[in-house]
């Protein structure tokens, strides 16, 4: 999404995925214990959207920090610029949480609801699936309804048309990086749920694949990205579970590549002109 | 007099949207056409497609006999066709001289290898190239900034330069985009001088498209009027100046185009 | 414009300069003699690089694949198929082993400048930061073909590699690729690299082959990075394929950052500074005077690059010797578009 507002690859996002998990993993011990019986979720609700809040400080920070006064420059120098804040990030963070994986605390009760032999849901799936769907909606909702969502939408069409029609840039961008942001680390928290070990390098492989996702998907394109996500996974799967396996981190770059050369609009977008 | 340039019933689709519609020209050797029309008519498309930026969806453009639709604008560089661009294109970062000299890179007959090993040969071509260079800045006089970065120039002179760079691959046809763009009156009178000056001393044909009429009817032997992509007038200054059709595509009919 | 033999006099000088010295490395503490053989290698790579990406232009982010092509294709073939030569120039002598050390680099390139070949064709239709994720995406996926091929080792790595490495190789080969570099850009041919980087549509509208320059552009860069690797096979003995990922490529592009996109003397002076910088922060690390915190930065290098690369970009994203006042991209367009003149004669 922040692509496709900013038309740049911010590499962070992955990190900043990462960030998420280990917030949560500070931030459950702290607040869970305060809420038992009933309550539970109402403290899970409070760890994702604290988490939520931490990681969109977090980027807006970054943003203002590092891409803003970059904003006239050539994109490439945004692109170098966002990548060595991934690599600050991720070392930053070796620094600070140690390299060692550790271990994720259990947010929902663990428990399979329904089990017929070959196919089992637990709570923490269910759990994913609802946080996602809710988080999709809002943010269709924001992107689609509200002052700002239209403001980012005017800002990814024609930022200079957007300007001059008294949209306050600076606050549009720095919003959408928070909102972004306050995405990638409730994923975050969704990932450490299901993969409950998690270290500071972990941000780099579901960074690079969120954005083959939005490739996929065709930039700036929601329901799109969502799909390229889905159907990235589905490949991944497939290829490690054949004689293959080893070449598993390979084919999100593969697809990435062959997409790039043959339809580099995406599956779902359309192609633009160079104009001369 | 030889034709030089034909194109037959080209049609140009993006998407949709028709931006050129079964257009038909021919300029002749030592022509100067010129191609006008209200914004977005159509016109630098035609440039794009002569050149190779665009391929034309349907129909034949031939130049000395040969058809050049659907070859890379390189290649149709080497077949003597030049052109300028209406948002001046030259190489910011190289010098006066290097803009020009990258324009003879298509005559060259010693390339890597011979850069790499600088056999004699090799020199005596770079000094050949270099030569031709001054010899052209000179007569343009531009040869006070030849080591000048490009981007450092006056609007007009980065004008010029774009010219004498177009000039440097020694076309048969040189295409103008808008030479006349952001010029104050007397450089518009400088440029038709100069226009006409190049055409006579090189002896080749233009084609120019411009939005300004006094430049356009001042220099131009032939005009053909294009809206919506659709050719509506060809004909010499005066006739296309009576023209019914044209007075009505700049001037609208009944309803005039809101002011902006 | 006159036009002397400068270059080949420095080339040669050079060399001369470099056998001279390895005649003395014996006498160089062993710990030292590896430094001054890295520093020579990352010149190669950065100067190399700097084609790709500073002279042409085409934003690479995958160097270390094309290092890693090279370093194993020259390893498997000095430690695998040289037994044959060896025997009939009589065994391991002086002139044997620098024969089959040349050849095998002169491989190691080839298997590079091959893979630069395939990697430099979507440079035809990417642009910007699509081609810099694609060419890090290919810099990944070799790295993974090498993880799985058991002939060189997979994931274990590859050792056993004989030390061929000298001073002379690692500095002819790093003033042969600034030769080349330099006396390829200076030249009207040349000068159709910075064409390609300044305006591809007017580049081919005044008939530059920008597709050509564009692959010639990889493949030679391709080609250098392959022997700098085969010199680092031959230096370390043991390559290992998690050691070409992509955090080195990114090294590789600091430099070249660092140095100016397309400022070869700057670039090679960067790799020289970088590579003195690395190393002198292991000693950091051990300075026990220090307070504890800066020690442990110190030791975690790619905290240090990282930020090195933010203020880089943010005070001088033209590199410290740049020579451009932005780098590729930034074209000074007329400010104001003239309205429609439609005047009625």
């Amino acid at each position: 999404m922040v692509y496709g507002v900013l038309r740049f690859i911010n590499f962070a996002h992955g990190d900043i995925f990462m960030l998420g998990a280990f917030s949560g993993y500070y931030l459950t011990p702290r607040i869970l214990p305060h809420f038992t019986g009933v309550l539970a979720p109402v403290g899970v609700a409070v760890v994702l959207f604290g988490t939520m809040a931490i990681c969109a400080l977090l980027g807006m920070l970054i943003e203002r920090l590092a891409y803003r006064p970059l904003r006239r420059m050539p994109k490439l120098t945004v692109l170098i610029t966002a990548i060595g804040v991934s690599l600050f990030l991720e070392y930053g963070g070796q620094f600070i949480f140690g390299a060692d994986p550790k271990a994720f605390p259990e947010l929902v009760p663990e428990r399979a609801l329904e089990n017929t032999g070959a196919l089992t849901i637990t709570t923490t799936q269910i759990a994913a699936f609802i946080v996602t769907l809710l988080l999709l909606v809002g943010l269709t909702f924001v992107v689609k309804r509200t002052r700002l969502g239209m403001a980012m939408r005017a800002l990814s069409n024609n930022s200079t048309a957007a300007q001059l029609m008294g949209v306050n840039i600076d606050t549009v961008i720095s919003f959408t990086f928070g909102l972004g942001s306050a995405l990638a680390g409730a994923a975050g928290i969704l990932y450490a749920l299901s993969y409950p070990s998690i270290d500071p390098l972990m941000g780099i492989l579901p960074g690079i694949k969120a954005f083959v996702a939005a490739v996929l998907g065709g930039i700036g394109n929601i329901p799109g990205a969502a799909l390229g996500g889905l159907l990235l996974g589905i490949v991944e799967t497939f290829v490690g579970g054949s004689a293959f396996s080893t070449y598993r981190d390979a084919i999100a770059f593969a697809i990435l590549i062959i997409i790039l050369l043959f339809r580099p609009a995406g599956l779902f977008g359309k192609t633009q002109v160079e104009k001369v | 007099m030889a034709l030089l340039l034909e194109l037959k019933q080209c049609t140009v689709q993006f998407g949709g949207l028709t931006a050129v519609s079964k257009f038909d020209l021919q300029v002749d050797e030592n022509d100067l056409c010129g191609l006008i029309g209200p914004n977005g008519a159509g016109k630098t498309t035609i440039f794009n497609i002569i050149t190779g930026v665009y391929r034309p969806t349907s129909g034949s453009i031939t130049f000395e006999g040969k058809p050049i639709a659907g070859l890379k604008p390189n290649a149709i560089a080497g077949r003597g066709i030049a052109r300028t661009f209406q948002n001046i294109r030259l190489f910011p970062t190289l010098t006066v001289f290097d803009n020009v000299r990258a324009a003879f890179n298509l005559r060259l007959k010693h390339r890597l290898a011979h850069a790499l090993l600088r056999i004699p040969a090799f020199y005596r071509e770079e000094n050949d190239v270099a030569r031709q260079v001054r010899e052209l800045l000179d007569i343009f006089d531009l040869n006070r900034f030849a080591h000048l970065r490009c981007g450092n120039l006056s609007y007009g002179d980065q004008r010029r330069m774009e010219i004498v760079r177009a000039l440097a691959t020694k076309p048969e046809l040189l295409l103008l985009d808008e030479p006349a763009a952001g010029m104050n009156p007397r450089e518009k009178e400088q440029l038709m001088e100069l226009i006409k000056f190049v055409k006579k001393k090189y002896e080749i044909a233009v084609l120019l498209v411009e939005h300004d009429m006094k430049v356009v009817m001042g220099i131009c032997e032939r005009i053909a009027v294009l809206d919506y992509g659709i050719k509506i007038a060809e004909g010499s200054p005066h006739e296309v100046r009576a023209n019914p059709k044209v007075i009505e595509a700049y001037l609208g009919q009944e309803t005039p185009a809101p002011a902006l | 414009m006159k036009y002397r033999h400068t270059k080949q006099i420095a080339l040669l000088v050079a060399v001369i300069l470099a056998a001279v010295a390895s005649r003395f490395s014996g006498s160089i503490n062993p710990y030292y003699l590896q430094v001054i053989l890295f520093i020579g290698i990352n010149v190669t790579l950065a100067t190399s690089l700097n084609l790709i990406n500073g002279y042409t232009g085409q934003f690479s982010l995958g160097h270390a694949g094309f290092m890693a092509i090279g370093a194993y294709a020259s390893a498997y073939l000095s430690t695998e198929k040289s037994a044959g030569i060896f025997q009939a120039l009589g065994g391991a002598n002086a002139f044997s082993i620098a024969l089959i050390f040349a050849l095998v680099l002169l491989g190691g390139g080839i298997a590079a400048a091959l893979a630069g070949l395939i990697v430099g064709v979507p440079s035809l239709r990417l642009k910007g930061d699509y081609l810099a994720i694609v060419t890090l995406g290919f810099g990944e996926i070799i790295r993974v073909l090498i993880q799985n091929t058991d002939a060189v080792g997979g994931p274990r790595g590859y050792s056993g590699i004989a030390g061929y490495t000298t001073l002379f190789w690692t500095y002819a080969v790093a003033a042969l690729t600034i030769y080349v570099v330099l006396s390829m850009v200076d030249s009207t041919y040349g000068r159709g690299f910075l064409t390609v980087r300044d305006d591809e549509v007017a580049a081919e509208s005044v008939g530059i082959n920008t597709t050509r320059y564009k692959v010639t552009a990889f493949v030679l860069g391709a080609f250098f990075a392959g022997v700098a690797g085969g010199l680092y096979a031959h230096t370390t003995t043991y390559i290992n394929p998690s050691g070409f990922d992509f955090q080195l490529s990114i090294q590789i592009v600091i430099m070249v950052i660092l140095g100016g996109m397309g400022s070869t003397a700057g670039v090679a002076f960067a790799a020289v500074l970088l590579t003195l910088l690395l190393e002198y922060l292991r000693f950091v690390a051990g300075y026990e005077w220090l307070p504890d915190l800066v020690r442990r930065i110190a030791s975690n290098r790619m905290i240090i690059f990282s930020l090195v690369l933010i203020a880089l970009m943010l005070l001088r994203p033209q590199g410290l010797f740049g020579a451009l006042p932005r780098m590729a991209g930034g074209r000074k367009t007329p400010k104001s578009q003239p309205g429609p003149t439609i005047a009625t004669p």
